[in-house]
C-alpha cells in the first residue's frame, strides 16, 4: 500500500501556544483513520494545516506526494474538506449548493452530470434537491456536505467530527457511507468523539494536549503495556446498579482503578486477581445480582488511562 | 487568476435574490432621497414673528405689512411688553420679535431718523442670517423710497447674479450630492456584509479549500454589488431629473463614467471593513462609522470652506469629497473633463490605494 499523508515534525504555534506539537504520521492510501483527542487538543489545527488553511511553523508534510506548503494549489485539487460546522449555504437549495461546487472545482457538463448523480446517489439526497439546505435535518446536512465535499471525486477526505450532534441512525448511515468510500479506495482522516466509531477505524491516532499519544490498529492500542502496568489485568463488574458499586469497587485492595463504562464498570485490578473471587465479593457487599469477568481494555479504558500516565509524567 | 469567478457570480445573485437585509440596504437610497429632497429645506421662509407695536397707527402698521411682504417673515401675532415679547422667543415660539416705538410715525413725519428694533433668536445661525439681511433690506428700500430714490439711481450699483442655482433652491445643492453618499453607503455596506457572511457562517473555510482563486472570489462578491450601486445611481439620477427636476447641464457620460471610478476606492473600503469584522454587526457599526466623515466632511451638508483648518484639510483625505465635486460641478455648472480630471486623478489614486491595502488585508487575514 502507497503512503498518502506523511507528517514529519508537524509543529504549530499560536503566539506562546504550541497547538500541535512535532507531529509524526503516515497515512495509507484506503484508510479509515481516527483522529481522537480532547476538544482543544489540536485536531482541528492537523486538519487545517494539511489542508492548506494553516500553515505550519515547523516540520513538514506531504499530501498524495505533494508538499502541504509549497504545492497548496495542487492539493486542494485532490482533497475533499469536512468542516465541524455545516459550512454549506443555507439560502441555497440542495441542488444550488451542488452545482455551485461543481462549478468551483471546475467540472465541466458531462462530467458534472455523471458526478452529480453518483454522489446524489451515494448521500441518498434524492427528492430533496429543490429543498433549501437550511430546512435539512442535521443528519441531511451531514450528507449534503460530505456530497459537495466528494463532487470532485478527491483521493483523500477530511472529516472533522462529521457525526457530532446528528441522531444514531443518521450516524451509522454516515459510517456505512465512509466504509463505501473507503472500500473504493478513498482514504479518510476522521475526527471523533464517539468510541464507537473509532472502533471502527482502520487505526486511530489519540492527540492530548497537542501531543500524540498514541497511534496504531484499535485492538494492538488495547494491548499496549502502559495499560496493565506489572501484570496487571482489566475486568468487566456488571451490575443492575454500577454507580452504587463504583465506590465499592474503588476501595478493593487488588483494584488499581475503575470507571464506569456504560452499565458496568471497567476495573484494572492486581495481578493474580480472580474474576470469580471478585465477583462474590461484591455480590456479597453489594447484595444484588453481579457478574464478573476478564475482558480485554476498551478504547476508551486505553485513552483515559494513557492521558493520566501523560498528566502524571508531566506533574512529574 | 479568476477560477471560480462565474460561479461565486451566480452563488451571490441567488443571496442577493433571496436576502431580505440585502433588499433593506437597497431600499435605504430611496429613503433618504426623500428625506434629503423633501424633508430638509434650508432656504428659509415665513419665519414665525411677533410683533410688539407702541405706535399702533397706519404708519406702523404698512410697516409690519411690508415685513409679511418679504415672504420671510410671518407675523403670529402680537406682544404687549419687551417681558412678553422676551419670553416668546425664549420659549421658541418665534424666532423674530419687531419692536416699534411710540414715535415711529412722529419721527418719519418730521423727517428724523425712525428706529425699529428687529430682535432675533441667533440660535439658528442660518434662520438668523436670513431674518437679518431681510430686516435691513427692507429698512433700506423703505429709506430709498421716502428720499424719492429709485434704485436705478444709486450712485453705486452692485448686481450679483446667481450662476446656476438661480432661485438658491437647496434641493439642487442636496440632490446631487446625494448621490455620492448612496453610491458610497450601498457599495460599502454590501461587499462589507457579503464577506463577513462567509466568514461568519464558516463557508468561508469551505471555500477556501477549494481551489477557487482568490481573485475569482473576491471579483465574483464585488461585481454584483458594484453593479446594484451603479443601477442605484442611475435610478437617483432619474429621480432627481424628473422628480425634483434638477436638470444635468454637463455630460451624462462623464458623470456615469466617474461614477464606476468612484466605486472602486468604496469596494476598497467595504473590503477593508470586512478583514476587520467579526460578524455581521460589527461590520454594520464599521460601515456607519466609515460613512461618517463622507456624510459631514464631505461638503454634503455643510460647506468645507467654513470648517475649521484641520478640519478642512481632513476633508482632502476623503474620496467622497472629490466625488461630490464631480457630481455637483457636471450636474449643476455643466463642467467637463478639462475642469474636473484632478479630481478624477485623485480618485483613481484613492482607488489604487484602497484596492492594494484591502487585498493585503485580505490576503493576510486568510493566513
Amino acid at each position: 500500500m502507497s503512503i498518502v499523508i506523511k507528517a514529519e515534525g508537524l509543529t504549530k504555534k499560536f503566539g506562546a501556544l504550541t497547538a500541535v506539537d512535532n507531529l509524526d504520521l503516515e497515512i495509507e492510501a484506503g484508510e479509515i483513520f481516527g483522529f481522537l483527542g480532547p476538544n482543544g487538543s489540536g485536531k482541528s489545527t492537523v486538519i487545517r494545516m494539511l489542508c492548506g488553511l494553516l500553515q505550519p511553523t515547523a516540520g513538514r508534510a506531504e499530501l498524495a506526494g505533494l508538499d502541504i506548503v509549497k504545492q497548496t494549489e495542487e492539493i486542494k485539487k485532490r482533497i475533499g474538506y469536512m468542516s465541524q460546522r455545516f459550512s454549506l449555504y443555507e439560502d441555497l437549495t440542495v441542488e444550488e449548493n451542488i452545482d455551485f461546487y461543481g462549478a468551483i472545482y471546475g467540472l465541466g457538463k458531462p462530467n458534472m452530470t455523471a458526478r452529480r448523480r453518483t454522489v446524489v446517489e451515494l448521500a441518498g439526497l434524492e427528492g430533496r434537491m429543490e429543498q433549501l439546505a437550511a430546512t435539512l435535518s442535521g443528519g441531511y446536512k451531514q450528507r449534503l456536505a460530505l456530497a459537495c465535499s466528494l463532487l470532485h471525486d478527491p483521493k483523500i477526505v477530511f472529516l472533522d467530527e462529521p457525526t457530532a450532534g446528528i441522531d444514531p441512525v443518521a450516524r451509522r448511515e454516515i459510517w456505512d457511507l465512509l466504509f463505501r468510500l473507503a472500500a473504493e479506495g478513498t482514504t479518510l482522516f476522521v475526527t471523533t468523539h464517539y468510541m464507537d466509531e473509532a472502533e471502527r477505524c482502520s487505526r486511530v491516532a489519540y492527540i492530548y494536549l497537542s501531543k500524540l499519544l498514541a497511534l496504531g490498529r484499535p485492538q494492538d492500542l488495547k494491548r499496549l503495556p502502559e495499560l496493565t502496568p506489572d501484570d496487571s489485568s482489566w475486568f468487566e463488574i456488571a451490575s443492575d446498579d454500577a454507580t452504587h458499586l463504583l465506590p465499592l469497587v474503588r476501595q478493593h485492595p487488588a483494584v488499581l482503578d475503575a470507571t464506569i463504562f456504560g452499565e458496568a464498570i471497567h476495573a484494572l485490578a492486581r495481578r493474580g486477581t480472580d474474576a470469580a473471587a471478585l465477583e462474590s465479593h461484591f455480590k456479597q457487599l453489594d447484595g444484588n445480582e453481579v457478574h464478573c469477568r476478564a475482558v480485554p481494555p476498551s478504547l476508551e479504558d486505553v485513552f483515559v488511562t494513557l492521558t493520566r500516565i501523560h498528566r502524571n509524567d508531566t506533574r512529574r | 487568476m479568476f477560477r471560480g469567478l462565474w460561479a461565486i457570480l451566480k452563488k451571490e445573485i441567488i443571496h442577493i435574490k433571496r436576502d431580505p437585509a440585502t433588499r433593506f440596504v437597497m431600499a435605504i437610497p430611496l429613503i433618504e432621497l426623500l428625506i434629503f429632497g423633501y424633508a430638509i429645506d434650508t432656504d428659509v421662509k415665513y419665519v414665525n414673528t411677533v410683533v410688539f407695536d407702541l405706535n399702533r397707527d397706519a404708519e406702523s402698521r404698512q410697516l409690519i405689512k411690508e415685513f409679511e411682504n418679504t415672504r420671510y417673515f410671518k407675523i403670529i401675532g402680537a406682544v404687549h411688553s419687551d417681558r412678553e415679547l422676551q419670553s416668546a422667543i425664549v420659549s421658541g415660539r418665534a424666532k423674530v420679535g419687531i419692536k416699534i416705538p411710540p414715535d415711529y410715525s412722529a419721527n418719519l413725519v418730521n423727517g428724523r431718523q425712525a428706529q425699529v428694533q428687529v430682535v432675533i433668536d441667533g440660535s439658528e445661525s442660518t434662520t438668523a442670517l436670513q431674518a437679518l439681511n431681510s430686516s435691513q433690506q427692507l429698512g433700506f428700500m423703505k429709506s430709498l423710497a421716502i428720499e424719492g430714490i429709485s434704485p436705478a439711481e444709486l450712485k453705486v450699483d452692485i448686481r450679483p447674479r446667481l450662476l446656476f442655482n438661480p432661485n438658491l433652491e437647496s434641493v439642487n445643492f442636496f440632490v446631487p450630492g446625494l448621490i455620492g453618499i448612496i453610491l458610497q453607503l450601498v457599495t460599502v455596506f454590501l461587499t462589507a456584509f457579503a464577506i463577513v457572511r462567509e466568514r461568519e457562517r464558516g463557508t468561508l473555510e469551505q471555500l477556501l479549500v477549494t481551489p477557487v482563486s482568490k481573485g475569482g472570489l473576491i471579483l465574483g462578491k464585488l461585481l454584483p454589488y458594484t453593479a446594484i450601486g451603479f443601477a442605484q445611481t442611475v435610478v437617483v439620477l432619474l429621480l432627481m431629473v424628473f422628480l425634483f427636476r434638477v436638470p444635468v447641464s454637463g455630460s451624462v457620460t462623464l458623470l456615469l463614467f466617474l461614477s464606476l471610478l468612484f466605486l472602486i476606492p468604496a469596494l476598497g473600503i467595504g473590503i477593508v471593513i470586512s478583514t476587520f469584522a467579526k460578524n455581521q454587526g460589527e461590520a454594520m457599526q464599521m460601515s456607519l462609522m466609515s460613512m461618517l466623515p463622507s456624510f459631514l466632511l464631505s461638503g454634503f451638508v455643510f460647506p468645507r470652506e467654513s470648517m475649521p483648518m484641520i478640519i478642512y484639510v481632513f476633508s482632502f483625505l476623503i474620496p467622497a469629497t472629490y466625488y461630490l465635486e464631480i457630481l455637483r460641478g457636471i450636474i449643476l455648472r455643466g463642467a467637463g473633463i478639462a475642469a474636473l480630471w484632478d479630481e478624477a486623478v485623485v480618485l483613481a489614486a484613492f482607488g489604487a490605494l484602497f484596492m492594494t491595502l484591502s487585498a493585503l488585508r485580505f490576503k493576510k487575514h486568510l493566513g
